[in-house]
């Protein structure tokens, strides 16, 4: 498996770690209810297509990603910058090919 | 029996080599298989379950009889197929599977009782009495079944993987595969050219074919030339590309070394893993002959057609005296004709098809069919049903050809699922079925040599179009372009019979029979019918045998091969051995070492080191007349609660955290503040994970109004790093903030003990005068440097941070005067026990299902909101019904306890229910004379005082302990503050 950094470009699977679906990046308000922060600790869908998940270049850059992939057919539409980039390099970067 | 003239092996250079103890002779290009059949062995191993005789059926890495040991100065490797080994001088192999000896076999009898071993046999058997199983019968069966043996040892030798990338990777070098490269290579792609025989070419190097009215293989010498002198194209013979990976990537085994008598050069692998990532591939890798299921069609003397050929063609080796050929195509016919043109009499062509040409130069039997076979250890004479009735025929080989089944296997790997071709009676791949790889050639059911040629090239100038290139258009050159005609003819009725058996799967032993009892018990499906017979499941992974066994099948159940399906092709193609996958993983490059700077200062001074994560740390410092490890862990304690002890701490997680919002962050990713730390000051903090636990503890300091240094622990550095970069780009990545890890780039080394000022004011330029936790630039011996006034022992205590560069002096020279002064260096043991006496925690105690209540830190949360700050106020995270940190004191102070013990009331029983908590830390305090230990307790802040049972069953402890503060030395922190 490979991923195309946006900013390192096509890399191999094992320079990065793999984390969860990018609920993680959903944090609820601090004071939410514990229901709230039961679904955001815990409460995953597993489906058999389209997921968007996040991935840290942590052999590479120390971006953290998230990566649009689809779990039946493995490809990869979009791997994005988790950090909202400045607006010049703010773009999706299409896997290659 | 060698044929004069005839072959592309080196007949001016000999090779000895033996087999089963005798010696033989062969030549450079010879495989073992080639070589054996030109010394007249036909007989080269036994099979699985019937111990039969088997000779080589195939001229290729489908080959499932002829697999034999190689071996080699105190190993051996079992399994290797003769037909891929390339002879070298000096090779020794054996046969398998054969006890006592190949010609006479013990287990043979299993032969005899054959119809007692119906597949499913062991299902049905060995269910009772049930205990036999596990004493008797398991041991028997193990001891009977399995392919050769192994040695046992380790395996000393050197095995490599790398990595290669390129535009496009061309899988098989026959002609669709040249054709491809030359295409691609001339129009400049990057090409890797993988081919899994030691001379690339394919079946060009077997056949009698011309290409441009000249012999095929001139025209393959010519490309080859060709291809190598262009740079941007890479050959790689020898390589077998065994799987096809997402995004492009490719798996291949390159034998480097198996061929050779003695290595090229020290140190030569013998397999390289190879990880090719292409951006585009053709797959052009051919087809492989299948054989025709008739009774006792497995004797050695019976070989493909094509296999013949390639002994005849490539090796000048005739498998027989007198050939018999048995076929439902036209193209088995070209070997009789090669056969007959090299003087090798051919005693008989049939041929299953009623209407086929029955002019030849030999005698021809038109719709007729092979019925049986004889010939105790060889073929000898063939039973053959015709028109006119039976006869028998004498012959020493038959060839064999029930068509030709592309070699898809690769389009497989990644789900896609074959489609049945029925004018070419066989599976071909399903289009786009791995993203990028576009079958060619024979592999895509193109079958002449012209086609393939064609179909190679416009492969190559479509990938040539996606990549942005333009085809050179080479002209190809001319080729036979003769139709393949085939009638399908997977089995033959055999003449009947208790014994009468007709093998699908030789390598497995499957019979036309077990596959019909399959379909019979119901195991309909051919992922069942796989899994009840093994017919596929040998080491051929089902190569020669899977789709005729399926036709069979199909035919048993009543329902069309498309219907009836295949079973799943999985990498690898051909065996890999874990070495190859595994290359320099062994021992110490398992994983990497992250060394010390005062490693070999350490290390001189006989210190043990052990693994913390990566690193490696001294564990004590021995000294003369120490009898353990806890002799001088003892005097490590004693001296730096007496005097001073140096320590290299720089394995702890350092990370620069350095902008406006600085401050601001750390208050977010720490449960308490850090925004209040004034400039020179140095804090505790402690992480919580977004789910409320504690993650990480450690120091931070603040170095300046907008710059702080925060230390993790050694074992959670990387971490808590991704964790930090987490938070950071995912929920303030607008903040004016940079963090970098820094620790490699800064030495640090701690100085406790009473007499820790002294040491430290005899290094440095000039010694600040710090409070506790206090922090300040230093200058040591001219080198900048900082210092932090911290403790992880209770004492006085300092770390003092230089430059990696400078780590090992410093280390030595604090050494060196630290023993002058009655101290010295301290290890990872005494390092333990300090804490211990302290109540500081390690990831002992914080290991993931701990909180800040349990801890005793829950006030360290403020008004703040802080990550984990919501979820560890979840119902069940606080309360007396947590299991909150105490220590504990024996009794008897001698008495010894131990982590991962359990605590009950005194007159409970012992056991789960009744379990109060357990301890995670324990060792012997010299400074209080007694055992301690670290643990959770049920509402344990408000049982101090209380006598409870400390029950480690596993190493024998049954202990009564007090409960008591965790902070078992010093609690008011004086000697800290000294």
């Amino acid at each position: 498996m490979r991923l195309t950094c946006p900013l390192c470009g096509p890399r191999d699977r094992r320079e990065f770690y793999y984390y969860g679906a990018d609920d993680y990046l959903h944090r609820p308000a601090p004071d939410a209810p514990p229901a709230a922060w039961d679904d955001y600790l815990h409460n995953r869908d597993n489906p058999a297509g389209m997921l968007r998940d996040l991935w840290y270049h942590e052999a590479g850059c120390g971006q953290w990603l998230a990566v649009s992939r689809n779990t039946v057919s493995h490809d990869i539409t979009a791997v994005e910058c988790v950090a909202p980039l400045r607006p010049a390099r703010k773009k999706a970067v299409r896997n290659e090919d | 029996m060698r044929i004069e003239g005839r072959g592309l092996v080196d007949r001016g250079q000999t090779l000895g080599f033996r087999f089963d103890g005798r010696d033989y002779v062969g030549h450079p290009g010879d495989t073992l298989a080639s070589a054996l059949l030109a010394n007249g062995v036909r007989l080269i191993g036994r099979s699985f379950k019937y111990h039969r005789p088997r000779g080589v059926l195939t001229a290729g890495a489908e080959e499932p009889n002829a697999l034999v040991e190689i071996l080699e100065e105190g190993q051996h490797t079992p399994n290797v197929r003769a037909t891929v080994q390339e002879l070298y001088q000096g090779l020794a192999a054996r046969s398998q599977n054969r006890f006592p000896s190949l010609g006479f076999d013990l287990l043979a009898v299993n032969d005899l009782a054959a119809p007692f071993l119906s597949v499913g046999f062991y299902y049905k058997t060995f269910m009772w009495p049930r205990h036999f199983w596990e004493g008797l019968y398991e041991p028997l069966i193990r001891r009977a079944a399995g392919l050769g043996t192994l040695s046992k040892r380790h395996d000393e030798a050197d095995y490599e993987k790398a990595f290669a990338f390129c535009d496009l990777l061309v899988i098989g070098a026959g002609p669709a595969g040249l054709a491809a490269a030359l295409e691609a290579g001339r129009a400049g792609a990057d090409v890797i050219l993988c081919d899994e025989d030691a001379r690339m070419g394919g079946r060009l190097l077997s056949e009698t074919l011309t290409l441009d009215d000249a012999p095929a293989v001139d025209w393959v010498m010519a490309a080859l030339a060709e291809l190598a002198a262009l740079p941007n194209v890479r050959l790689m013979p020898r390589t077998t590309v065994t799987g096809a990976y997402d995004q492009g990537t490719f798996g291949a085994l390159e034998r480097v070394g198996l061929h050779l008598h003695l290595p090229a050069r020290p140190h030569l692998p013998r397999e390289c893993f190879w990880r090719i990532v292409a951006r585009r591939a053709i797959l052009a890798a051919g087809a492989l002959e299948r054989p025709i299921a008739f009774q006792n069609n497995d004797r050695p003397g019976i070989m493909l057609a094509s296999a013949v050929r390639s002994y005849l063609n490539r090796y000048g080796v005739t498998p027989g005296r007198r050939v018999t050929v048995f076929a439902n195509n036209d193209e088995a016919r070209r070997t009789a004709h090669d056969l007959m043109a090299a003087g090798v009499p051919v005693a008989a062509i049939i041929d299953s098809r009623p209407h086929s040409s029955a002019v030849e130069d030999c005698p021809v039997y038109t719709g007729a069919a092979v019925i049986d076979s004889r010939g105790r250890r060889g073929l000898s004479q063939i039973t053959v049903r015709h028109g006119g009735g039976i006869s028998m025929i004498e012959t020493d080989c038959l060839a064999v050809s029930g068509g030709w089944n592309p070699t898809l296997h690769l389009t497989s790997h990644m789900g896609g699922r074959p489609l049945w071709n029925e004018a070419l009676a066989g599976f071909v791949p399903a289009p786009n079925a791995v993203p990028g790889l576009a079958p060619a050639g024979a592999a895509a059911g193109v079958m002449s040599t012209a086609g393939c040629l064609a179909s190679g090239q416009r492969a190559a100038r479509e990938v040539l179009e996606a990549l942005g290139r333009k085809a050179p258009g080479l002209p190809l050159p001319a080729a036979e372009d003769a139709p393949y005609v085939i009638e399908p003819l997977w089995s033959v009725p055999g003449t009947g019979g208790r014994w009468a058996r007709a093998w699908l799967d030789f390598a497995n032993d499957v019979t036309v029979k077990d596959v019909g009892l399959a379909a019979r018990e119901n195991f309909a499906s051919v992922e069942h019918m796989k899994r009840y017979t093994t017919q596929g499941m040998a080491p051929d992974q089902g190569k020669n045998s899977n789709v005729a066994a399926l036709a069979v099948l199909a035919d048993a159940t009543g329902r069309t091969i498309a219907e009836t399906g295949t079973t799943t092709f999985r990498p690898p193609y051909t065996p890999v051995s874990i070495a190859a996958i595994g290359a320099g993983g062994r021992g110490a490059g398992f994983a990497p070492q992250r060394l010390l700077t005062s490693h070999q200062a350490s290390v001189e001074r006989g210190a043990p080191m052990i693994e913390a994560g990566l690193w490696y740390r001294p564990s004590y410092f021995p000294r003369p007349g120490e009898a353990t490890w806890r002799d001088a862990c003892d005097r490590e304690v004693r001296m730096v609660r007496g005097a001073v002890g140096v320590c290299d701490v720089s394995t702890l997680g350092k990370i620069d955290i350095q902008g406006a919002d600085a401050a601001r962050f750390l208050d977010l990713v720490y449960a308490n503040t850090f925004s209040t730390l004034p400039v020179g000051r140095v804090r505790y903090g402690l992480m919580l994970r977004e789910d409320g636990h504690v993650m990480d503890d450690g120091t931070t300091a603040r170095l300046g109004e907008a710059h702080y240094l925060t230390t993790t622990t050694t074992a959670a550095a990387g971490q808590v790093m991704r964790h930090l970069d987490f938070v950071h780009q995912a929920f303030c990545a607008d903040w004016d903030l940079r963090f970098i890890s820094v620790t490699e780039s800064w030495a640090q080394i701690a100085v406790a003990g009473p007499k820790a000022r002294a040491l430290l004011a005899s290094v440095l330029d000039t010694m600040p005068d710090l409070p506790f936790m206090g922090c300040a630039g230093v200058g040591v011996q001219g080198v900048k440097g900082r210092l932090f006034r911290i403790s992880f022992s209770g004492e006085l205590g300092y770390e003092i941070a230089v430059p990696a560069r400078y780590g090992e002096a410093l280390f030595r020279d604090l050494l060196a005067r630290a023993e002058t002064m009655g101290g010295g260096a301290y290890g990872m043991e005494a390092l333990n026990v300090l804490r211990i006496e302290k109540g500081l925690l390690t990831h002992a105690e914080i290991h993931g299902r701990v909180t800040a209540f349990d801890v005793g830190m829950e006030r360290m949360l403020g008004a703040k909101d802080c990550i984990g700050k919501g979820p560890s106020r979840r119902p069940g995270l606080l309360g007396p019904d947590r299991e909150q940190m105490v220590g504990l004191r024996p009794l008897d102070p001698e008495q010894a306890l131990s982590s991962g013990a359990h605590l009950f009331v005194p007159g409970e029983t012992v056991e789960r229910v009744n379990d109060q908590g357990y301890t995670t830390s324990a060792c012997w305090s010299p400074t209080l004379n007694s055992w301690l230990a670290l643990g959770f307790l049920k509402d344990g802040r408000a049982r101090h005082g209380q006598t409870l049972r400390l029950v480690d069953h596993l190493r024998g402890i049954d202990v009564l302990c007090e409960v008591c503060d965790p902070v078992f030395h010093d609690r008011e922190g004086g000697k800290l503050r000294a």
